[in-house]
């Protein structure tokens, strides 16, 4: 009953789908008379895509930089906070609000200060990533750390074993199924966080990335190309996902020689 | 005084478990001695106490009062002479079967206070492929990884962990709860090889009455948090497997069964 569709149905439905919604679009803009700075026809993001191709290629280069460094950053920094939390839960009760705060505070809202105390650079833009990004990191990786099964521990608390080797040889290794959820959500807000970033970067003109380039279409009324670059912007997102959902698996499997990882 | 060949000697041990509403006295100055050598089975209804017994003889528990003797020592001094086998095969899944036998030495090794001293790296090997060898591993599933086991393999590497420190005393908390019969039945045969290669001690907990019987010396039926009852089994040495379809099997499964049902009505 409850089959899968066949795979030529999973691949078409979808672009039958897309291919209705650009041809409601186009019929729209003729019929309504819209203007183009409003809402370009389909085919002229497709083109505008084409035409900006070197551009937006150069600013998904960039962005993907800093997003990357911005993930990375985050996987460092959340990592050894998260393994200071689970060394102590003094540390844990006076800080964890703190983190909890960097989760809620609208990053746009202070990215304007980072500018002012970070300059109009790279740098910025990689600590705007960063930041919106590393919660996951510290969230999943301490609880991975603190969650030991409990015979596990018994087990090393059996040899006598050491806080350090417990950190070492059981939590660490047990976190990393933690790690790799929390680089999995992450790495969405790290691209979400450089074009942040980017956006505030933006009027220096010594740096251009996608979120630069945008802010400069939006000046100019270039709608399509606009349009264009959120597309960019989406792939540049999809890709950096695949990416890490790649590495996860790969390392999961090492983990486990196969693919689930065992719960007991 | 200590009675050179007992092994453990509980004296009047008490736990109590605390919440903020409640407490729960789960051992009740309960008293025990397992004599050097010997297997003795706990039996009792969930919730008697029976783990927390072997947790307690493992230094895993603090009593709130009573006192343990291990070898005729307190638990913290002579913890390295005891290995635990869990309910679980409690393997860690992202090593394989020869690095997870190898861990206890791991941790051991660079201990400073350590009473063995830790064994070269050849000694270490060697005592590696012996004690998988004891427990029924061939070398083609040596570096497995848990996930890629059954699970009485999982419980066979688990009991080879345990093994590999060379502990005067085993304990062992349900360790076949999850398997088939035929396959207790083999690893049932396991211990008993165990125990007369070795000359190791045995607590073993269990829900399954001929388990029990065709594993122990003793059988200890618990109630409560007490001892209720204590069981010789005089069934002949070396047990074999048939010794379960004897009239004296039969007995002993009575009596306990009725044991288990006075004491726990």
């Amino acid at each position: 009953m409850n089959r899968p569709p066949p795979l030529w149905l999973r691949v078409l439905a979808p672009i039958a789908v897309f291919g209705l919604v650009a041809a409601i679009w186009h019929l729209a803009v003729v019929l309504f008379r819209i203007p183009p700075v409003i809402l370009p026809k389909p085919e002229a993001v497709i083109s505008a895509l084409w035409s900006e191709r070197w551009t937006l290629l150069k600013g998904s280069w960039i962005t993907l930089q800093a997003s990357m460094l911005g993930l990375l950053c985050s996987a460092i920094v959340g990592c050894t906070v998260a393994i200071l939390f689970s060394q102590s839960s003094l540390l844990r009760t006076a800080l964890y609000p703190y983190v909890i705060f960097l989760q809620t505070v609208p990053i746009v809202a202070i990215a304007p200060l980072l500018i002012i105390w970070s300059g109009t650079e790279f740098r910025t833009v990689v600590l705007v990533s960063c930041i919106i990004s590393i919660f996951p990191i510290i969230s999943n990786v301490t609880s991975g750390l603190l969650s030991i099964n409990e015979n596990h521990l018994d087990l090393f608390r059996m040899q006598s074993a050491s806080r350090w080797k417990t950190l070492l040889k059981l939590r660490i290794p047990s976190a990393i199924p933690n790690l790799v959820l929390g680089l999995r959500i992450s790495c969405g807000l790290s691209v979400i966080g450089a074009i942040v970033g980017e956006l505030f970067v933006a009027n220096s003109g010594a740096y251009d990335g996608l979120g630069t380039i945008m802010n400069a279409m939006q000046a100019n009324l270039k709608t399509a190309a606009l349009m264009a670059a959120i597309m960019a912007c989406t792939l540049l997102g999809i890709l950096l996902f695949l990416f890490v959902q790649f590495l996860g698996t790969v390392v999961l499997r090492k983990w486990t020689r196969d693919a689930g990882f065992e719960a007991a | 005084m200590q009675t050179p060949n007992i092994a453990i000697k509980c004296d009047q041990v008490s736990v109590v478990f605390r919440n903020r509403t409640s407490e729960q006295r789960v051992l009740d100055h309960l008293d025990i001695s397992v004599p050097r050598g010997q297997i003795v089975s706990l039996l009792g209804p969930s919730g008697c106490g029976k783990s927390t017994l072997l947790r307690v003889v493992a230094g895993l528990i603090t009593p709130a009062s009573g006192t343990i003797n291990v070898e005729g020592k307190s638990v913290e001094t002579s913890r390295d002479k005891l290995a635990f086998v869990f309910q679980e095969a409690a393997l860690l899944p992202w090593r394989t079967v020869w690095q997870n036998v190898m861990l206890p030495w791991e941790i051991r090794g660079a201990q400073p206070g350590s009473k063995q001293p830790a064994p070269s790296k050849d000694q270490l090997r060697e005592a590696i492929e012996k004690t998988l060898t004891l427990v029924g591993f061939k070398p083609t599933d040596w570096h497995k990884k848990p996930s890629q086991l059954s699970g009485g393999m999982k419980m066979r590497a688990s009991i080879a962990r345990a093994l590999i420190t060379q502990p005067d005393i085993l304990l062992l908390d349900e360790p076949f709860a999850a398997l088939d019969d035929m396959l207790r039945s083999k690893l049932n045969d396991l211990l008993l090889d165990i125990v007369s290669q070795t000359g190791c001690t045995m607590l073993f907990v269990t829900h399954n009455i001929s388990e029990a019987i065709y594993l122990s010396h003793r059988i200890a039926v618990m109630s409560h948090g007490k001892i209720a009852d204590t069981i010789d089994v005089d069934l002949p040495c070396p047990r074999e497997s048939g010794v379960r379809g004897t009239p004296a099997f039969a007995g002993l499964y009575g009596q306990v069964a009725e044991s288990l049902a006075r004491s726990n009505p």
